[in-house]
């Protein structure tokens, strides 16, 4: 158990030092002066320029660069948005909880829909309904997110005027952010009339939410299937009906589990499009996550925070993939069958 | 075996996802607040420093007042933060009276001691007006509108005569100088706000957390997201029945597409190809007034064949200005008979126009001993402006228009900083153009446009000098009598009918659109938008 912890952990800081280096080297790679990118700070003139250039080790060599850019990073000193001029930590911590709530929502949607109609679709097999419902998902997981997301504001917003477009809540509502995850702020936060906030807030979160997780449902849906197929083919439970269990306890017993198992690692793939797919849909529905911020650092040119913007992404992503696939190590008994059994 | 199961599960998760979609449409949820969909980010939320449109949007009428202001629908001069005025007989000295008992704003970020008085408005002008005064150089020391007047050198002093009345004293007579001081840019801060920002060491602080007198107090901004006001309760006229929120979105069409589920109440700029869209559909209104500006055809004077009047005479009978409007504006504009636009107070209904008459139009040219077949160039602004939305498709239809009467037209456009160079240097023949001003006196469309001074400094397109008439636009400037005034106006049509430097073609309407539950939605044509006064019915 130590060891698979401890791989995982090395795993992931190298995969991290990577990141870092990268995101440092933008600093020498973005058409401006290196001390702007890594400061967000424009010098006013050479004595300031001297100041920052000492206080950031840049006269120094790469390697001692890099030491104090990781010293910084861990110490929470990010540098400040060029074009702000706020805090990139602060910035980065009130986007990235709007995308995680959003990528959150639409993952339980996947969930929830995906694997009791993948499962479905796998138990009748070939018949009329699983070729329906298997069409279904192959015509919705070619479909561009883009698409559908207009397709939804077209139909939903504007045709019908059911539901709004943009944003996480009517600004009319002023809710400090203080975890950035909003339903929590809004149950946080007094002087409102909070069931109507929440509502408002259900409202908004409808159509971004649907948009990505029908694509990744889909997808869900194909693997899900698939899985299941596999282990009704399987001996075991060919075993398990001469034995006399019922429909129902073979589905349960040994089914569900088996076909989801080798289904995990291809979720945990399914999450980084749908990490990818929410920071589209984001600038779509104007979301303040952390994908319409970077398109918004990408217009004004705003290398700290495209520098920053990137290395929290990814480092998001890493982290999301190798907690899944250490989840899947754990309760996956075929794999490593000795740490399995000192859980 | 599984289908049991299956289905309930699904049509539970189907009828919670659903559960927020009730048919009720989304508008007729949120009722309190006043939502502007604005087009950008303000610069500063002090216009003194700053003459784009849309950092007055933000400011200027919102969190300020001025010590006149305009009437929207008039266009004449009316108290505000001054309760009266007096001119001297010789026109050099301003008696302001002002008004008492005005509160400042009170927020979290400063309580005022004491009500509006004749120190804060020494104070906001002296700030632009004294390069010595301590807030000058504060926010970069640049303001714009009144070094473009030259307003600070025209006043020779500003004097305190009691808390409550003020003496401005100028160097030359002007006119246009209540005009200026009415215009969205001059507005009155807070000298005591000043004063404590000061001893603090954040004297920047003034142009960034604003405090005005105005119906609005500014709460919160964040740059590219919103911009929040709450309602100024101690406001010394109505007070706004909604607290109001500038939605920052730049995109036109999502700014439609916002009015359209109610997330905005009004959006700035409604790009003309949505008029349509908007016009259609019965819960959205498209308010329009004929703005401050005027796309005309200027020639170039002080070439041959140009200088002479009656060739340019020639050329303005040989187009029909109906169907320019028809095909360029869209009908989004009203034929321009003069310089004004009916907005303006000095605007003659009866002036003298050209109209399309081609066989008129080939005599002169055979009068001034033109020859068929002859050629010339009209110059087409590359850029879209609401004067002129498309100056090279009105090009093309001139090009017809004048091959009728057998003049050649070559078409010439260049970008647009190449472009405004080459007009400066008079390399054109002709060319389409337009103007728009900054506020309601006459003297900001006929002194820029014609007069002899404005060739140097490029605003006179057709590089025409005049003495009779730069002489009638002086004595209007030598008088306050709006009467005296607008007969000189009147004499200065004639003039320019006469000798037609350019032909004036259209002026273009300004647009606004909102929801049909918002009233007190007034075109304000002489600047930024005015929400203090808008209500929004409730269900």
């Amino acid at each position: 158990m130590i060891r698979i912890l401890l791989r995982y952990l090395v795993l992931f800081s190298l995969t991290f030092l990577t990141l870092s280096a990268l995101s440092f080297s933008l600093v020498y790679l973005f058409p401006t002066e290196p001390v702007t990118t890594l400061t967000g700070i424009t010098p006013q003139n050479l004595v300031q320029h001297e100041a920052l250039v000492t206080q950031y080790h840049l006269d120094d060599s790469y390697l001692v660069q890099f030491a104090h850019y990781l010293g910084d990073l861990f110490n929470g000193n990010w540098g400040v948005s060029l074009f702000s001029g706020e805090p990139l930590l602060d910035e980065i911590m009130l986007a990235l909880p709007a995308t995680i709530e959003l990528s959150a929502y639409a993952m339980s949607i996947v969930l929830v829909v995906g694997i009791p109609l993948g499962c479905y679709s796998g138990l009748k097999a070939y018949t009329g309904s699983d070729y329906t419902i298997n069409s279904v998902s192959v015509v919705v997981n070619s479909v561009p997110v883009v698409w559908l997301a207009v397709i939804f504001i077209l139909t939903f917003s504007l045709q019908f005027g059911w539901l709004p477009l943009s944003g996480r809540i009517n600004l009319l509502f002023d809710i400090p952010s203080q975890t950035g995850f909003l339903f929590i702020d809004i149950l946080l936060t007094d002087n409102i009339d909070t069931a109507r906030a929440l509502k408002d807030a259900f409202l908004h979160l409808i159509l971004p939410t649907l948009a990505i997780a029908f694509i990744s449902t889909a997808a869900l849906v194909r693997i899900t299937r698939r899985s299941v197929i596999d282990v009704l083919n399987q001996p075991y439970i060919i075993a398990a009906r001469a034995k006399g269990l019922s429909s129902r306890q073979i589905f349960f017993r040994h089914v569900l589990r088996n076909a989801l198992l080798p289904a995990l690692p291809l979720l945990a793939m399914q999450i980084t499009t749908l990490i990818t797919n929410a920071m589209i849909v984001e600038t779509l529905f104007s979301w303040p996550g952390i994908g319409s911020w970077l398109i918004q650092a990408i217009y004004q040119r705003d290398y700290s925070a495209l520098r920053m913007g990137m290395l929290a992404v990814s480092t998001l992503v890493v982290m999301i993939t190798i907690a899944i696939d250490l989840f899947n190590r754990l309760i996956d008994p075929s794999r490593e069958k000795y740490e399995s059994v000192t859980i | 075996m599984f289908n049991r199961l299956a289905w309930p599960v699904t049509t539970a998760v189907v009828i919670v996802m659903l559960g927020g979609c009730s048919p009720q449409k989304y508008s007729s949820n949120i009722n309190e607040g006043l939502v502007y969909c604005s087009e950008s980010d303000p610069i500063s939320m002090n216009p003194q420093l700053d003459t784009s449109t849309t950092t007055a949007d933000a400011t200027a009428h919102q969190i300020y007042n001025r010590l006149l202001e305009f009437d929207p629908e008039s266009g004449r001069i009316r108290p505000s933060l001054a309760s009266s005025w007096t001119i001297s007989d010789n026109g050099l000295v301003y008696r302001f009276e002002l008004r008492q008992g005005v509160q400042f704003h009170n927020t979290a970020y400063f309580t005022p001691s004491r009500t509006f008085s004749a120190d804060d408005v020494l104070f906001s002008f002296n700030r632009w007006r004294l390069q010595e005064h301590e807030f000058h150089p504060v926010s970069g020391g640049y303001y714009p509108y009144f070094e473009s007047l030259g307003l600070a050198d025209n006043i020779a002093d500003i004097k305190k005569v009691n808390s409550h009345r003020i003496e401005i004293t100028l160097r030359q007579r002007d006119s246009s100088f209540l005009a200026n001081i009415a215009s969205d840019f001059s507005v009155i801060l807070s000298a005591e706000y000043g004063d404590a920002l000061m001893s603090a060491g954040i004297p920047e602080q003034i142009d960034e957390l604003p405090i005005g007198t105005g119906p609005f107090k500014y709460s919160d901004y964040k740059q590219n997201h919103y911009i929040r006001y709450d309602i100024n309760q101690a406001y010394w006229q109505t007070v706004p029945a909604h607290s109001l929120i500038f939605d920052i979105t730049p995109k036109s069409s999502l700014r439609l597409a916002k009015l359209m589920t109610g997330e905005c109440d009004a959006v700035a700029f409604p790009a003309r190809v949505d008029h349509a869209i908007i016009r259609e559909r019965e819960d959205l209104v498209l308010a329009e007034k004929a703005g401050l500006n005027i796309g005309f055809w200027a020639f170039n004077t002080q070439r041959a064949p140009f200088d002479n009047p009656l060739v340019r005479k020639a050329l303005a009978y040989a187009i029909d200005k109906n169907t320019l409007l028809e095909a360029v504006y869209f009908d989004s504009a009203i034929r321009a008979k003069s310089l004004l636009p009916e907005a303006s107070w000095a605007y003659q209904a009866d002036a003298n126009d050209t109209g399309y008459n081609p066989v008129l139009a080939r005599k002169l040219l055979d009068e001034a001993g033109i020859k068929p077949g002859f050629t010339m160039s009209i110059w087409a602004i590359p850029v879209e402006r609401a004067y002129n939305p498309n100056a090279r498709k009105m090009a093309e239809l001139i090009q017809r228009y004048l091959a009728e009467i057998d003049v050649e037209v070559n078409i010439v456009s260049y970008d647009w900083t190449t472009f405004r160079r080459q007009l400066r240097q008079g390399n054109h023949d002709s060319v389409l153009i337009g103007w728009s001003a900054d506020n309601g006196d006459p003297d900001n469309f006929y002194r820029p446009l014609l007069s002899c001074d404005a060739i140097p400094s490029g605003t006179n397109r057709a590089r025409w000098c005049n003495r009779a008439y730069d002489d009638i636009l002086d004595r209007a400037l030598q008088t306050e009598n709006i009467d005296i005034r607008k007969a000189l106006y009147l004499q200065a049509n004639e003039l320019i009918f006469d000798k037609l430097p350019l032909v004036p073609i259209a002026h273009a309407f300004r647009y606004q659109a909102y929801r049909e539950e918002l009233s007190g939605m007034v075109i304000n044509p002489y600047g930024g938008v005015r929400l203090g006064g808008v209500t929004k019915a409730r269900d």
